[in-house]
């Protein structure tokens, strides 16, 4: 049974700002199938006793004191950009958003 | 009847407000880039801020007490466990193409602020609930460029400093406001001021809509009388002064009837306030459920604040403002009307200031509340925004009491220190706006006055004292004000024997 359809596939590809053709979609569709079904596996492990967990360390509390650093030169940054403009980055319009 | 009251008559207004805070660290929330405001674009960047490969940020620890003494404040439990969580969108107002912000697990939840509101009934406490108090991370500003409205509709292209982003951001998230009814603007407006007047006491924030560090975004729905459901809401942003949540809210209860008197429906949508014409204005839509993938942040460890800290950080919290202001009411000889137009104007702060520097406390209110609440809401703009500080308001003062200024030449001192001319010594000096006292420099004007009134001269010569005012008022007229009116008085009354 596949578990992502076509139109999660449309959808996904709308989130990243993918620009596919319908024939990509079941492409993408089967391949995404295969990543999936590969990461269920480790669904198979008992993890009865262990607690969710979003990193790896079980640190807690690590902060920082609140100390200003030296910022990067700013030719610096922009040399790295694709475009700049009055100190500034430019970047292509994006339409329906304010 | 007005738009405004056939409306309340027929729907029951739902209100729900965004509050975002920039706290006032020294560094920004993940990295140790400077958090000042108005520097040069994009110098106050970094590899963590930039998103750079490799780059790892660390939370700063002033951020997170701060946003845990906000939480305490406004009432709220705070979180044994909290994480931070990835926002993912492609906007590029982050470099990171993700905002770290809190998504299931915000520090502080279930709070309330309870708010004081005119009503026809006189004064009434409303209580606005607190959902969530949540640490995430501003973005960079964007500069539309190209066309001509300098929105991003006709824009080429947009230019984007990245200097804001990463600097401590609070959201302070209200549960839904209903039954304040005809009262709604005047809720939200008082539980912004009270909110802020809150943060300023705990010192975490410049708390200055003018500049940005707090920001509303305001939730509307009508329901109709009687009605159980509540109707769909629209979020309007960009609602950045007091006045402007008060005016938000009705032009929106005022549109959103018009629209439900027509059978329309209200699509939920993100709405823009606009200052000029005080109406909001149709803006994203949200009828594709926005999808923000979140998930908790890898890269930053879970938050679990001791319970002795949070005790500590509990007994140390400031008075809370209501209190605080009951007890400088009476200490000042304010009535409670007076301090809450004080109050109001967010005054209350820049007044202990001008008196802990020997203003009286009349005087004090004189000052800000009267003269200052003009010149501020002529600009549109707080007190707190003004070009004049409580030291230089003091010092006004006392030079109006030591008979240096007059009340007239104080107001133009003050004009002066608004439009930046310096300080008050460095203005009196350059217009050369001292009061004439020296006799010398009045004796020709007195004497032209007398010329000019030989009627009242006469009189005076004669006893009547009382008209004594012709006289002095017309010396005041042509010394410009500078003149100080007892001195004339004894001047005039004195040349014409008495």
């Amino acid at each position: 049974m596949s578990r992502i359809t076509r139109e999660e596939v449309a959808n996904l590809a709308r989130l990243a700002r993918l620009d596919l053709a319908e024939s990509e979609l079941d492409e993408y569709a089967q391949q995404l199938e295969i990543i999936l079904e590969s990461v269920a596996k480790v669904g198979e492990v008992s993890t009865k006793d262990v607690k969710p967990m979003s990193h790896a360390t079980g640190l807690v509390n690590i902060f920082r004191e609140d100390i200003t650093k030296e910022s990067l030169k700013r030719e610096e940054i922009l040399r790295s950009a694709p475009a700049s403009e009055d100190d500034r980055f430019r970047v292509p319009r994006i339409l329906d958003e304010e | 009847m007005s738009t405004y009251d056939e409306a309340i008559k027929k729907y029951d207004p739902v209100l729900g407000l965004e509050t975002h805070v920039e706290l006032s660290t020294n560094s920004k929330m993940f990295c140790g880039c400077s958090t000042e405001f108005g520097a040069e674009p994009n110098t106050q960047t970094c590899p963590t801020c930039l998103g750079l490969p490799g780059s790892l940020p660390v939370a700063n620890a002033i951020g997170i007490e701060s946003t845990i003494r906000i939480g305490l404040a406004l009432n709220c439990s705070i979180a044994a466990y909290s994480r931070f969580a990835r926002k993912n969108y492609f906007y590029p107002d982050m470099p990171k193409d993700f905002q770290t912000s809190q998504y299931d697990e915000p520090l502080c939840s279930n709070g309330y602020l309870d708010v004081l509101v005119d009503t026809e009934d006189g004064t009434k406490p409303f209580r606005v609930e607190i959902e969530r108090v949540h640490l995430e991370e501003d973005t960079g500003k964007l500069t539309h460029a190209g066309g001509t409205t300098g929105r991003i509709h006709g824009a080429d292209y947009s230019l984007v400093d990245y200097n804001r982003a990463g600097i401590p951001l609070v959201e302070i998230v209200t549960k839904p406001v209903p039954d304040t009814g005809e009262y709604a603007p005047l809720v939200a407006k008082a539980y912004v001021t009270e909110l802020r007047d809150l943060l300023r006491g705990l010192n975490v924030s410049d708390v200055r809509m003018e500049e940005g560090s707090l920001r509303c975004d305001v939730n509307l729905s009508l329901t109709p009388k009687g009605s159980k459901t509540w109707g769909t809401r629209t979020e309007t942003k960009n609602v950045n002064s007091l006045r402007s949540v008060e005016r938000a809210i009705k032009s929106e209860i005022e549109r959103q009837s018009l629209e439900l008197d027509k059978g329309n429906i209200i699509k939920q949508e993100t709405r823009h306030f606009q200052e000029d014409t005080g109406t909001t204005r149709s803006g994203r839509s949200k009828e594709v459920a926005e999808e923000y993938r979140y998930f908790p942040e890898p890269d930053l460890v879970p938050i679990a604040p001791d319970k002795a800290w949070i005790e500590k950080l509990k007994k140390d919290l400031p008075e809370q403002p209501s209190i605080r202001r009951t007890r400088l009411a009476k200490e000042w000889n304010f009535t409670d009307l007076e301090m809450r137009d004080v109050a109001t104007l967010g005054g209350v702060d820049l007044i202990a200031d001008t008196i802990a520097q020997g203003t009286s406390p009349a005087s004090a209110r004189k000052w800000w509340a009267g003269e200052l609440s003009g010149h501020a809401s002529k600009a549109g703009v707080e007190l707190i925004d003004l070009k004049i500080t409580p030291t230089d308001i003091a010092r006004i003062d006392a030079l109006v009491n030591d008979g240096k200024l007059t009340d007239k030449l104080a107001r133009q001192v003050i004009e002066a220190v608004l439009n930046s001319e310096g300080n008050p010594d460095e203005v009196i000096k350059k217009r050369n706006l001292s009061v004439v006292s020296d006799d010398s420099a009045l004796i020709p004007a007195i004497e032209e006055a007398i010329a000019a009134n030989p009627d009242a001269a006469a009189k005076i010569r004669e006893g009547k004292v009382q008209v004594v005012g012709v006289i002095v008022g017309a010396v005041m007229k042509t010394t410009g004000g500078s003149a100080d009116a007892a001195k004339v008085r004894e001047l005039v009354l004195k040349t014409l024997g008495q």
